[in-house]
């Protein structure tokens, strides 16, 4: 179960901020994700990018995406792009069907 | 005196709440045929007050009283009565003829007599309740035997085990009332592999009810053997059984005829209680109408369909159970079993419970009434019911989860580890998870409330062509609305949408259909996935 619950870990780095996540991006993950995000804002000029790092991520619902979503409606209006990295061809075809890579640079592979 | 032995062996024969008196004793007397001339003085009549309040021997001639024994005691010749009194009661009188002599009785004669009688009554009436407690004895040895009888009889014909049918737990429970009354059930293998369920009581106790019920017993197998019709096995049962049926006696009976694999039953009802259905917190009846058998020959009897659904039970049942009294008078009831079924039980949990409500109903001291019979049936969660329609649809496993967050993963993950001999594509095998969490997820949310204590099914088949996974919820908020918006990622960014519904949209481009279904239990989601990729350019 360890691997399952949700964390989201902010890393600074090359002018970027990581969001590194792993565990299952559900509703429970609502809180760690907003408190990550927020100090990836606060730690950050504006206009920087944040990276989410979905590499450790094994499991996205729709409210992981409801999530996302949210995120990224502050992110805008944050002024800050998002981009996202190491999520699996699945979830990839999934932010395709959802719209999401619309608003947000999807990255294949690992490379950050 | 010994001509008053014959005379005192005749009374003690005799009983009732007439006080039976001796013939009259005229030893020498050749006309006086004692032995037919015994005389009873009902305890209304005005003489038995007087006689029992009377000191001593009573000259009938003297007697001033407007009493029919009085009457017939002087008709037959009587002069005398010594009534024979003992602890103030009146059990029997000395009727006495003239003396031979033609001269009245002496003062010396009537000591003889009040002392004969002040000794000879408590005699009497000692020999008297010995003889009834001996008569009693032998009556309950006699009904003590009969039950032994009914109760072999009834043993004999009750199944020794209960069928194993996938996917269902079967129960049932005989309770014998000491009287043993006439109450049977049955489990019928049909020629066409279907269950054949009777549930019967016959009226009367005993060893006739008991004969009764093992012919019923074996006329219903015959006729359960050759037929499919429930209605049919009953009519005929009732024109086989008619004319052998022994005056005042009848048979209810329920069959019914289930077909595990679907839950789909049809019963028909000679006069019997009706099933109940429990499916999710809703208890029915399930009606059909009929005479008892034995009755009146060529009764049709009508035939009521219905399908068990996954996760319900079903009780049959006989009347002793609803006629169960407590301390009080008041009987167990029809309403009292519909709430006691109110709970999410297993076939023999249900029978345990349902014995145990009725004792804490009868309280400790009770003594059973009736036989009580009942046959609980129970379908396991998230079985198809529309199972193997062509014979071709194969269940991989089928499971139940609480409501609660975090299941919906945990159902993904069962069916990923149901379906992985399937061979499915990487990409197929993703789109099946996602499609089953966010149904599931929807299950936790609308259909259960995200309450622990309220499941959800899941079933998982397969045939040549799909992957079909099924997930029923017990619908607590409803149905989950399917004609929702379409999730606009631009109007959820503005905050026009919330950032949340994209469960719907998601299942229906992962699977290649998904169908919602509503029964009175809940809403099934079926959802279809084809096992490899459409080849069709």
């Amino acid at each position: 179960m360890d691997d399952r619950t949700f964390d989201a870990q902010v890393l600074e780095t090359d002018g970027q901020s990581r969001i590194r996540m792993s565990g299952d991006l559900d509703s429970r993950a609502d809180e760690a994700l907003a408190a990550a995000y927020r100090e990836a804002v606060d730690g950050g000029a504006t206009g920087r990018a944040i990276t989410l790092d979905f590499r450790a991520v094994g499991y996205i619902n729709s409210t992981g995406i409801a999530i996302i979503v949210r995120l990224l409606a502050d992110a805008r209006r944050d002024g800050r792009p998002v981009r996202a990295i190491g999520l699996t061809p699945h979830y990839r075809e999934i932010f395709r069907i959802t719209r999401l890579s619309d608003f947000m640079d999807i990255i294949e592979g690992d490379a950050a | 005196m010994t001509a008053l032995t014959r005379p005192i062996r005749r009374l003690i024969g005799r009983a009732g709440d007439t006080v039976p008196a001796m013939p009259i004793a005229t030893p020498t007397s050749a006309e006086a045929g004692p032995a037919d001339l015994a005389i009873d003085i009902p305890v209304s009549d005005p003489l038995f007050a007087y006689l029992q309040a009377a000191p001593g021997p009573v000259d009938v001639g003297k007697l001033e009283l407007t009493s029919p024994a009085l009457d017939r005691l002087r008709g037959a010749g009587v002069v005398l009565v010594v009534p024979l009194v003992t602890q103030g009661e009146l059990i029997g009188t000395l009727n006495l003829g003239p003396r031979l002599s033609e001269q009245d009785y002496s003062t010396d004669d009537r000591r003889l007599l009040a002392t004969l009688a002040a000794q000879a009554a408590p005699a009497i009436r000692v020999a008297e309740l010995v003889r009834e407690q001996a008569a009693e004895a032998a009556d309950r040895e006699r009904l003590a035997q009969e039950l032994r009888v009914a109760t072999l009889i009834q043993q004999q014909f009750l199944p020794r085990e209960l069928p194993h049918l996938p996917q269902w737990q079967v129960a049932a429970y005989y309770g014998p009332a000491r009287a043993v009354g006439g109450d049977f059930y049955d489990f019928i293998e049909m020629s066409d592999g279907r269950i054949g369920i009777a549930v019967g009581d016959v009226t009367d106790k005993g060893v006739p009810a008991a004969l009764v019920m093992a012919r019923t017993h074996s006329v219903l197998r015959a006729e359960a053997s050759r037929l499919l019709s429930p209605g049919e096995i009953l009519s005929r049962a009732n024109d086989l059984l008619c004319p052998e049926m022994p005056a005042r006696m009848f048979v209810t009976c329920l069959f019914a005829i289930l077909d595990p694999a679907t839950g789909h039953i049809v019963f028909a009802n000679a006069g019997h209680n009706l099933p109940f259905v429990r499916s999710g917190d809703d208890v029915t009846e399930l009606r059909a109408t009929g005479m008892p058998l034995g009755l009146m020959p060529g009764i049709v009897y009508e035939e009521t369909e219905a399908t068990i659904a996954p996760d319900s039970n079903v009780l049959l049942y006989s009347d002793g159970l609803i006629e169960a009294h407590d301390p009080a008078r008041e009987m167990f009831g029809f309403d009292r079993l519909r709430e006691a079924l109110r709970f999410d039980d297993a076939g023999s949990d249900l029978l345990d419970r349902l014995l145990e409500t009725l004792h804490q109903f009868t309280g400790p001291d009770h003594e059973q009434e009736d036989d009580i019979t009942m046959v609980a049936l129970r379908r396991s969660a998230g079985v198809a019911e529309d199972a193997a329609p062509g014979g071709g649809s194969v269940a991989l496993t089928a499971f139940s989860l609480p409501g609660a967050t975090g299941n919906d993963r945990e159902a993904m993950d069962r069916v990923a580890a149901a379906v992985a001999d399937l061979g499915l594509t990487p990409d197929r095998l993703e789109r099946l998870k996602t499609a089953v969490s966010e149904t599931a997820m929807n299950a936790i949310e609308y259909g259960s409330q995200g309450r622990e204590d309220v499941p959800f099914d899941v079933l998982v088949e397969v045939d040549e062509r799909d992957v079909v996974v099924r997930v029923t919820d017990r619908a607590l908020s409803g149905t989950v609305p399917t004609d929702v918006d379409t999730p606009d990622i631009e109007r959820k960014l503005a905050g026009e949408q919330k950032p949340r519904g994209w469960g719907l949209f998601l299942i229906e481009h992962m699977v290649d259909s998904m169908d919602v279904s509503t029964d009175d239990r809940g809403q099934t989601v079926t959802l279809r996935l084809a096992r490899e990729e459409p080849t069709d350019g």
